[in-house]
């Protein structure tokens, strides 16, 4: 016992310090493993609120930027109104669609804390839980995808952004279908790869690469970037491609959460079909 | 006494904001990632005790999780390192050193020790820290790129920090 004793007393700072690293590895391991970040979302207010102020200041510095891309975006919503279509026909008819009918909609929110050069990449929002914004939406911005919602508090959203190591999204090129996962090697932010697209799949730079239609995140047809370069190793059996990613993340102001009205739906079809087999 | 503990409140407070503030918005490369915020660690004076060590620096690191989305990896690298560092001091500092309330810094120590000492410290956080980010050894090179290149960075702005705001310590 007294022996018990005295080894506690000769050793209490690496004990101290074994335990304390531990802590953080169950806390690191955890948020790895489930998105659900409970740490976040004790301490997410916190940092949040603090860029939060810090943003409402540096935000003036790009008020020109922001209109700009803000009118490009506006524009081209136009050219798609009725509107601005030319009526062919002579009569018009209203139906009360149940063809169609809304699948997806979107939150916009501003972007309050990001960064790019650092290995898993995060951006964090000004909007949560209060404005229906849920863990696994899809975030694109005016050009192309940005990312997965990780967690949320009340008034603020983290997301994983494309250029994280643990995020993947489901693309094709547009040209023929042919489907791939958009991953991040970490080496440069206006660049990410496209992986898994079969050799047999012809390929061209300056294709365009854009979500599929696997995801319940985004939907079908998103841009996300261009073909800048592609290999394919012998013996191989898939295309190294690098993409030139559409949205510049270093710049990002505006964003877009998009929520999936069917995605519950979907999950519960799929997980059904797991749970059968 | 009271004196002292605000002089390190306030210096946790700034080297805190400038990490947040400035060093993280040098966005120059994805190579480039710079961590002075160990600064404050290391900084410590040497007498101080290795468990008070380790416990500030768990607490560092998880101010700076807090504020990057990270759960869990500052706090484990700079409690690491925290640690290490005593292991450090009781090898390379004297006698005397211990008996006083010196700070290693460029004045009391000399820069080729300072820097030496900055170095090894800072390598072993970039390694643990940079290691534990990606999870695995997969892209052993480009991380070990990535470590060597953060460290100079860091041990560069570390050193310019130091001439700049511990010259006038008192004795």
């Amino acid at each position: 016992m007294r022996n018990l004793i005295f080894f506690f007393y000769k050793y209490y700072t690496f004990i101290l310090f074994f335990f304390l690293e531990l802590f953080s590895f169950v806390v690191l391991y955890q948020y790895n493993n489930y998105q659900k970040a409970s740490f976040l979302n004790f301490t997410g207010g916190i940092s949040s609120s603090f860029y939060e102020s810090i943003n409402s200041t540096t935000n003036y510095f790009g008020l020109r930027n922001i209109n700009d891309s803000l009118l490009a975006e506006n524009a081209t919503l136009r050219s798609q109104m009725m509107n601005a279509y030319y009526q062919s026909g002579t009569t018009q008819t209203s139906i009360n669609d149940t063809v169609y009918k809304q699948q997806y909609s979107y939150i916009s929110a501003n972007v309050v804390n990001n960064s790019v050069t650092k290995r898993n990449n995060y951006i964090t929002i000004d909007k949560g839980a209060m404005h229906g914004i849920e863990p696994d939406m899809g975030v694109i911005s005016s050009n192309g995808v940005v990312g997965i919602v990780t967690s949320v508090s009340l008034h603020f959203a983290t997301i994983r952004s494309a250029l994280n190591g643990n995020t993947k999204i489901s693309c094709m090129l547009k040209k023929n279908n042919a489907f791939g996962s958009l991953e991040w090697n970490g080496d440069d932010p206006k660049f990410s790869s496209l992986k898994y697209v079969n050799k047999h799949v012809p390929i061209t730079s300056n294709d365009e690469v854009v979500t599929s239609n696997y995801s319940t995140l985004f939907p079908e047809g998103i841009p996300v970037g261009q073909v800048y370069a592609h290999s394919l190793d012998a013996g191989d059996n898939f295309h190294v491609i690098k993409v030139n990613l559409y949205t510049d993340f270093s710049t990002l102001k505006n964003v877009y959460v998009i929520k999936n009205i069917f995605k519950d739906e979907q999950q519960i079809l799929e997980g059904n079909l797991k749970g059968g087999n | 006494m009271v004196i002292e503990l605000i002089t390190y409140i306030v210096r946790f407070l700034l080297i805190i904001l400038i990490q947040l503030l400035v060093v993280n918005n040098i966005e120059l490369s994805t190579y480039v990632n710079p961590y002075m915020y160990i600064l404050f660690v290391l900084t410590i004076p040497i007498s101080m005790k290795p468990w008070v060590v380790v416990l500030i620096s768990f607490f560092t690191g998880m101010v700076m999780d807090t504020f990057s989305s990270t759960p869990g990896l500052h706090m484990a690298a700079t409690g690491f390192m925290g640690y290490m560092r005593g292991f450090y001091l009781q090898f390379s500092c004297s006698k005397e050193d211990f008996a006083g309330r010196i700070e290693p810094s460029i004045s009391k120590k000399g820069i080729i020790w300072y820097i030496v000492y900055m170095t090894i410290l800072t390598l072993l956080h970039h390694v643990f820290l940079f290691y534990l980010e990606i999870y695995s050894f997969k892209e052993f090179f480009r991380t070990l790129w990535r470590i060597l290149s953060s460290t100079f960075f860091t041990v560069l702005i570390i050193t310019i920090g130091q001439l700049l705001f511990y010259r006038n310590t008192k004795t």
